[in-house]
C-alpha cells in the first residue's frame, strides 16, 4: 500500500463536492419527485377510458349505489357485520344521513354506521335558538369504492393488498404485516386495522359469495333496491343497463382513484 | 385500540387512531440520526473543525439510535414476525416498501465507518487495556484484525471518506425519505405535501444538533471537564441555522394551507386553532422556535462577549426547546393529520395511552435504549476524542502517538 500522496487531496475535494451536490440534488429531486407525484396522474394509470377498460375483459364487477332509493334502515350494515363478522366498531359498509336545513347548514350522521337504521329521520340541530325544520335529507350508502387506481394498493409495502381480474380489492391475512399504511391511503375510510387478525381489513364485494354466484349479502338484504351489483362488462346486465340510462358520479374524483362503486343522485355535499 | 370520543360526524372506521405515539416515536429517533450523523460530517467532511470535540460522540450517537429506529415500527405492526416481508417480498409502488432497504444501507455504512473511525483505538485498548475480560471483547470489536501499521490506518481512512461521502445523502435520504411516507398521501390533506420531506430533513438536523449539545454540555458538566467554547459555539449556530430555515418552511406549509383555503381548509383551521393549539402555536412555535431563535441568535450575534457559562446555559435550554419542537412537530403531524376525518365534518379526540404496547410508557423505554448503548460504548472506547482521553487507570501503557496525516487527521483525532 502506497502512502498518502498530495493526488489524495484532489479526491479528497472531489468527494467532498459529490456530497455537497449530492445533498442539493437530494433536497430539490425530493421536491421535485414529490410534486410531480402529487400534480401528476398515479404511475400505472390506464389512460383508457373507463368502457374500454372494462368492457370485453371477462368479468368486470361493478356497484351501484341509488341514492335516491335508500330508506336508512340498515339492513345492508347489519347483513355485512353477520356475512363477514365484521368486528364491533368497525364497518365495512355503513349509511350516512344527510340534512339541510333552510340557512345552508348540512347535518350528517351515522349512529354506529347506521346499524340499527335512524330512529329520527330529520335530526334537530342542538341550537340554542331551538329546534329548526329540516329542508330536505336523503340516505347515502357506503362501501369500499374498488378503485381502478387505488392508493391503498399503491402504499402497501409488502403487496398484501391485491386486485383481481375482476377489479375486486383485496387484502391477503396471510401477507398482510398491519403496518396500517392503507387506511391512511385511503381518501374513503373503507378500511380499518381488524384488532382480531392484527391485519388490515375491508369491504370485499363478498368475493367468497360472488365466485360462488351470489351476491354480495349487503345487496341480497336492501328492501329498496338501491344496492347494485354485478359484470359491467357484459352490456345486458342489470348493472349495465343502469348505467346506460342513468347519470352516475363517483366520491372524490378528483384524487383520481377512478372509483368502480358509482353513485346515483349524488349530492355535492357528500365527500 | 380505543374508540375514541367524536365531535361532528367522523367515519366510522376512523373512530379509532391507528397511527400513535409509536409512529411519532419513528421520525423522532430517525431525525437524531441523520441530524447527528450530519454533525459528524461537518467535521469529518467539510472540515469544520470546530466540531471536532463532538464528532466521534455524534457519530456513536447516531448509530445508538439507528439500532432502534425500527423498535417502535416493529412495536406497532399487527404482525411484526412479518416485518422481514418490506425486503423479501417488496410492492414497489410504496414508498414503505424502501424503509428496509435504505435503513439497512444506511445502518450498514454508520456500522463500518464507526469500525474504521474507532479501529485502531480498538486494537490499542486490545493491546493494553487492564482488564483481561475485555480482551476478547476488544478483539471481537476489532473483527480480528489487529494491523494498525501505517498502511492498514491510510487504507482506513480512504475508506472513511468514502463513506462519509455516501453517508450524507444515505442519511438525508433515510429521513427525508420518512417525510415521503406521510407528503405522498393524498388522502390526507394534511399530510400531502411536496414540503414535507424537506421539513421532515431540516427537522432532524435540527434535532440532532440539539441532542448532541445537550449532551456535549451536561456529560462535561457532570464530569467537571471544560466545554471547548468554539464547539459549543459552533453546536449553537449550526442548530440556530438550521432552525430558522425549518421553521421559515413549517410556517410556508401552514401560510399555503391557508392562503389556498381549499375546501379541507375548513377543517384544518380548526384543527390547528383548537386541537393542536397547545403542540403548534404554543409548544412547537412560541416556546420552540421563537425562544431558541431569540437566544441562540444573541450568541451567535455576539459571539465572545457571551461567557462560557450563560453560553453553556443557553446551549443546553435551547437545546431542550429544540428538542420539544422538533417532537412537537411530529405530533402536530402524524396524529394532527389523524384527530379529524377523511369526511372533513369531524374531530377525535385522542388521548396518550400510558400502558401498553404503544403507550407513553413503552415510548420512553424504547428512547431510552440509545442512552443505555451509549454509556456501554463509553465504557469501552472514548467517547469524546481519540485514546488518549480514555482514563489511564484502564490502560497499561500510552497510547503510541501517531503522526498526522496531511489532510486526514481529523478522522483519527
Amino acid at each position: 500500500m502506497s502512502p498518502i500522496t498530495p493526488d489524495d487531496v484532489t479526491r479528497r475535494e472531489f468527494l467532498e463536492t459529490v456530497a455537497k451536490t449530492g445533498g442539493q440534488s437530494f433536497l430539490f429531486g425530493s421536491l421535485f419527485v414529490n410534486t410531480a407525484l402529487l400534480r401528476l396522474p398515479q404511475a400505472g394509470a390506464d389512460p383508457k377510458s373507463r368502457a374500454e377498460a372494462e368492457v370485453g375483459k371477462g368479468i368486470v364487477y361493478g356497484f351501484v349505489v341509488d341514492t335516491t332509493k335508500c330508506i336508512g334502515c340498515g339492513s345492508c350494515v347489519r347483513a355485512c357485520r353477520a356475512e363477514n363478522g365484521v368486528p364491533e366498531g368497525y364497518n365495512r359498509t355503513w349509511v350516512e344521513q344527510y340534512t339541510f336545513y333552510p340557512d345552508g347548514e348540512v347535518f350528517v350522521n351515522s349512529p354506529n354506521g347506521g346499524e340499527n337504521g335512524f330512529a329520527d329521520p330529520a335530526p334537530t340541530r342542538n341550537k340554542p335558538t331551538g329546534p329548526e325544520a329540516p329542508m330536505r335529507g336523503f340516505f347515502v350508502p357506503k362501501l369500499c369504492n374498488h378503485c381502478i387506481d387505488t392508493p391503498c394498493i399503491q402504499v402497501c409495502p409488502v403487496g398484501a393488498s391485491f386486485k383481481t381480474d375482476e377489479g375486486v380489492v383485496l387484502v391477503d391475512h396471510e401477507r398482510c404485516v398491519g403496518c396500517g399504511y392503507c387506511v391512511q391511503a385511503c381518501p374513503f375510510g373503507s378500511r380499518y386495522l381488524n384488532p382480531e387478525t392484527g391485519t388490515a381489513d375491508k369491504c370485499t364485494w363478498c368475493h367468497h359469495r360472488v365466485i360462488k354466484g351470489l351476491l354480495p349479502a349487503c345487496v341480497v338484504s336492501c328492501p329498496a333496491e338501491a344496492r347494485i351489483f354485478g359484470n359491467v362488462s357484459d352490456p345486458e346486465s342489470t348493472i349495465s343497463r343502469i348505467l346506460a340510462t342513468n347519470r352516475v358520479q363517483v366520491l372524490k374524483s378528483f384524487l383520481g382513484t377512478r372509483p368502480r362503486t358509482r353513485y346515483i343522485g349524488l349530492d355535492s355535499e357528500v365527500i | 385500540m380505543h374508540h375514541y370520543i367524536t365531535e361532528g360526524y367522523v367515519l366510522p372506521n376512523q373512530a379509532h387512531i391507528y397511527w400513535t405515539t409509536m409512529i411519532v416515536l419513528y421520525p423522532y429517533i430517525t431525525g437524531i440520526v441523520a441530524g447527528a450523523f450530519i454533525i459528524s460530517s461537518l467535521h469529518h467532511v467539510f472540515d469544520k473543525d470546530e466540531l471536532k470535540p463532538v464528532s466521534r460522540f455524534a457519530m456513536v450517537m447516531a448509530f445508538a439510535f439507528a439500532l432502534f429506529a425500527t423498535l417502535p415500527l416493529l412495536n406497532h405492526l399487527g404482525h411484526p414476525e412479518r416485518a422481514l416481508n418490506i425486503m423479501f417480498t417488496p410492492n414497489l409502488t410504496s414508498a414503505m416498501a424502501g424503509f428496509g432497504f435504505i435503513y439497512s444501507t444506511y445502518l450498514f455504512i454508520l456500522a463500518v465507518e464507526i469500525w474504521l473511525v474507532y479501529r485502531t483505538d480498538i486494537v490499542h485498548l486490545y493491546q493494553n487495556t487492564r482488564f483481561p475480560a475485555l480482551k476478547p471483547v476488544y478483539w471481537l470489536l476489532a473483527l480480528g484484525v489487529l494491523d494498525i501499521s501505517k498502511e492498514a490506518e491510510a487504507v482506513d481512512r480512504k475508506v472513511m471518506i468514502f463513506l462519509a461521502s455516501i453517508g450524507i445523502p444515505a442519511a438525508c435520504g433515510l429521513h427525508g425519505y420518512v417525510g415521503f411516507i406521510f407528503g405522498a398521501i393524498k388522502a390526507n390533506p394534511w399530510w400531502a405535501s411536496p414540503l414535507m420531506p424537506v421539513i421532515f430533513l431540516l427537522s432532524a438536523i435540527v434535532s440532532g444538533v440539539a441532542m448532541v449539545m445537550i449532551c456535549y454540555i451536561l456529560i462535561h458538566w457532570v464530569k467537571g471537564k471544560e466545554t471547548s467554547y468554539d464547539c459549543v459555539h459552533a453546536l449553537i449556530e449550526t442548530a440556530w441555522y438550521f432552525l430558522i430555515i425549518d421553521v421559515v418552511l413549517e410556517l410556508l406549509e401552514l401560510v399555503n394551507h391557508a392562503y389556498m383555503a381549499n375546501e379541507d381548509w375548513t377543517i384544518l383551521k380548526q384543527l390547528v386553532t383548537g386541537k393542536l393549539f397547545v403542540s403548534m402555536f404554543i409548544i412547537q412555535i412560541l416556546l420552540g422556535s421563537v425562544i431558541p431563535f431569540l437566544a441562540m441568535g444573541a450568541v451567535v450575534v455576539f459571539k465572545e462577549k457571551v461567557p462560557a457559562m450563560a453560553r453553556n446555559v443557553i446551549g443546553v435550554v435551547c437545546g431542550l426547546l429544540l428538542l420539544a419542537q422538533v417532537g412537537a412537530m411530529r405530533w402536530n403531524v402524524v396524529m394532527g393529520g389523524q384527530m379529524f376525518s377523511k369526511s372533513l365534518r369531524g374531530f377525535l379526540n385522542f388521548e396518550v395511552d400510558l400502558y401498553g404496547r404503544e403507550g407513553l410508557y413503552a415510548g420512553i423505554v424504547i428512547f431510552a435504549l440509545p442512552f443505555v448503548v451509549i454509556f456501554v460504548f463509553s465504557r469501552l472506547l472514548p467517547l469524546w476524542g481519540n485514546v488518549d482521553t480514555f482514563p489511564k487507570e484502564w490502560m497499561k501503557e500510552k497510547p503510541p502517538v501517531r503522526q498526522p496525516l496531511k489532510g486526514w487527521s481529523k478522522f483519527t483525532s
